[in-house]
């Protein structure tokens, strides 16, 4: 099974199906096919091993990522706005390569050897080009990489996650069914290109036959506006997203009436967002999904019904649900172990491990799974007694004070429950006496005030003292990526500059 | 009879169909009553699919022989039925899963 395989079903079966662009007037799933076939003559005839795409979202992304997929060469989709040394040297690591690149892109990347550039618009025309010969999309093993997702951590040199095509076409293969999409479905796509998440939408919307309306990048007016005008009834979007579409859909007060299900993962969505949607989009089918890079997108979900179940129930147990990512996915294996590897019980904490085909947890040629085929995957985690798994964020953010370990993604939810608080986060920064403290920044809602003795006070409430920010910030904005994942370090150092000239005082 | 590993694909010798190996389970995969071929290789449907193996395959199905645990996708649709031995694989009915990209 590979990725070639997922646009000729696509083309072969939906052939008639819109699978880009408007209901009336897109471009079928039996057009997108001979695109992709052209699209890997191309990319087959161009110099370079990889296929490497600099650019936001449009038409190429999907035509590229196929083409590369039939053409047998790796596809390697690059942040946009990484700084140009960064950025460069990158590049310098998949060369020699074929880039795909948006606009001035090119310049920034001049005198980088081994690179074949080509323009956006000269690509796309190439695969509407009749003449250009059309590849047959079977071309290339289940072994071989599919793409190369460099990490997004801040130091260090850049790490490339490869996923094989035999990872990525089970993933589909055991959670979707093809075809399966109704005909009237549309996905509205707005997260960047070189997210595990937009391979996955790519693959799974073309899998399940649902037609796809691009946002070039994400800004919540439009977000909302394409929603209404394109009909679309399917979205995904990162937890920093999903708040600012509601404060539009609120103001903009005509609703969105098409749109039947929302998927929402790519880092901890506050609990009162998630309650707030369900109230600004009544009857709308909430998914919580959880994954990882390393395991071809989503492992776990929390699904519609569970979202309804846990948000009418009065059980704590079951209303807790609603911060849960649900159950793993059919063909994955999951469980919880301690820091020696052993297996730990229901309702104890411990790292997330899981197995399963779509599971790579292979970096640059060096696989980081077990003898048994587990993958660690660095995530700190509980499973309820139903099996419900709850992610406590990284293990490497633990905060250690005093010999007692803090997970901040606890914290941070038990902040955002203030009524004052639109978005916190946690961390530790050195401390003499406890080794790390606790300290927070957090951005109060619109309007909002509170004092910080009062937030510290509502922590403690709910949980221990050891537990409570001993101080926090008011920041007008929380260093996200456009991923919408918080940059801890970026905070940590912030934070840490900021109360150094305070010792701990509070035991 | 070429080798069930995962990912290998097979064709049809009676039909248009053909299926890509999801898992492995057992060896003798048939379609319309006639070992399966490797894909690509080279001859045309021959005879017509078997009675009794003859009530064809839906493309994007899942077909699963239970005992063996033997399960293929498949990826072009034909007028013959998938068996294992003399044994008729069944449609795999998993629930789909809410869409979460």
């Amino acid at each position: 099974m590979h990725v070639g395989m997922v646009f000729e079903m696509a083309a072969d079966g939906l052939a008639d199906r819109v699978g880009l662009g408007p209901a009336d007037g897109g471009v079928t799933f039996g057009e997108l096919g001979h695109r992709a076939r052209r699209a890997a003559t191309f990319l087959t005839e161009r110099s370079g091993e990889h296929v490497v795409l600099v650019d936001e979202n449009s038409p190429a992304v999907s035509l590229a990522f196929f083409g590369a997929a039939a053409a047998g060469k790796p596809f390697v989709p690059l942040n946009y706005r990484l700084a140009d040394d960064r950025l460069r040297a990158i590049v310098t690591q998949v060369a020699p390569a074929v880039v795909i690149v948006g606009r001035g892109v090119g310049a920034r990347l001049a005198g980088v050897k081994g690179l074949d550039l080509v323009e956006r618009g000269e690509f796309l025309a190439a695969t509407e080009d009749e003449s250009v010969e059309e590849r047959d999309g079977w071309g290339c093993d289940p072994e071989d990489v599919a793409v190369l997702l460099f990490t997004s951590g801040t130091t260090g040199d850049p790490k490339a996650a490869v996923l094989r095509h035999r990872n990525l076409a089970s993933y589909l293969v055991s959670s979707l069914e093809f075809g399966g999409a109704g005909e009237d479905e549309a996905a509205i796509v707005s997260v960047p290109p070189y997210h595990i998440a937009a391979i996955a939408s790519v693959l799974s919307t073309t899998y399940t036959g649902r037609r796809v309306v691009l946002l070039e990048s994400f800004d919540p007016e439009r977000w909302v506006r394409t929603v209404q005008e394109q009909a679309v009834t399917h979205a995904m979007v990162v937890p920093t997203m999903l708040g600012r579409i509601l404060d539009v859909v609120e103001a903009d007060g005509r609703g969105l009436g098409s749109l039947r299900a929302v998927s929402y993962g790519g880092g901890p969505m506050p609990q009162p967002t998630v309650e707030r949607a369900l109230r600004v989009l009544p009857g709308i089918d909430l998914v919580n999904a959880y994954g990882l890079t390393e395991t071809s997108s989503t492992i776990s979900l929390l699904g519609p019904e569970d979202h309804r179940g846990a948000f009418a129930s009065d059980d704590p147990a079951v209303r807790a649900r609603l911060g849960s990512v649900g159950r793993p996915l059919p063909g994955i294996e999951l469980t919880i172990r301690d820091p020696e590897g052993r297996p730990l019980g229901a309702g104890q904490r411990g790292e997330i491990w899981v197995r399963g085909e779509q599971v790579s947890g292979e970096y640059s040629g060096r696989s980081m799974l077990d003898a048994e085929g587990w993958f660690a995957t660095r995530d700190a985690g509980h499973l309820d007694a139903e099996g419900y798994l709850f992610v406590h964020g990284r293990l490497d953010d633990v905060i250690v004070r005093g010999g007692e370990n803090l997970s901040p993604g606890e914290i941070e939810s038990v902040l955002v429950e203030h009524p004052a608080v639109e978005v916190a986060a946690v961390v530790g920064i050195p401390d003499e006496a406890w080794g790390e403290r606790v300290v927070a920044s957090v951005v109060l809602s619109p309007g909002a005030r509170v004092e910080e003795d009062e937030l510290r006070a509502h922590v403690r409430d709910r949980l221990r003292s050891a537990r409570t920010p001993e101080r926090i910030k008011f920041a007008d904005e929380l260093p996200f990526n456009e991923a919408g994942k918080l940059l801890r370090r970026v905070l940590r150092d912030e934070l840490a500059a900021e109360f150094a000239t305070e010792g701990s005082t509070r035991g | 009879m070429p080798a069930l590993k995962p990912g290998a694909r097979l064709r049809s010798v009676t039909c248009t169909t053909e299926v890509v190996v999801v898992r492995v389970g057992g060896e003798d995969l048939r379609c319309g009553g006639q070992p399966m071929a490797e894909a690509g290789s080279p001859g045309s449907p021959g005879a017509d699919p078997a009675a009794g193996f003859d009530s064809g395959t839906e493309l994007g199905k899942r077909y699963t022989d239970e005992e063996s645990g033997l399960e293929v996708l498949c990826t072009k649709a034909g007028a013959g039925s998938l068996s294992l031995g003399d044994t008729l694989l069944v449609i795999k009915g998993a629930k789909p899963l809410p869409s979460s990209d």
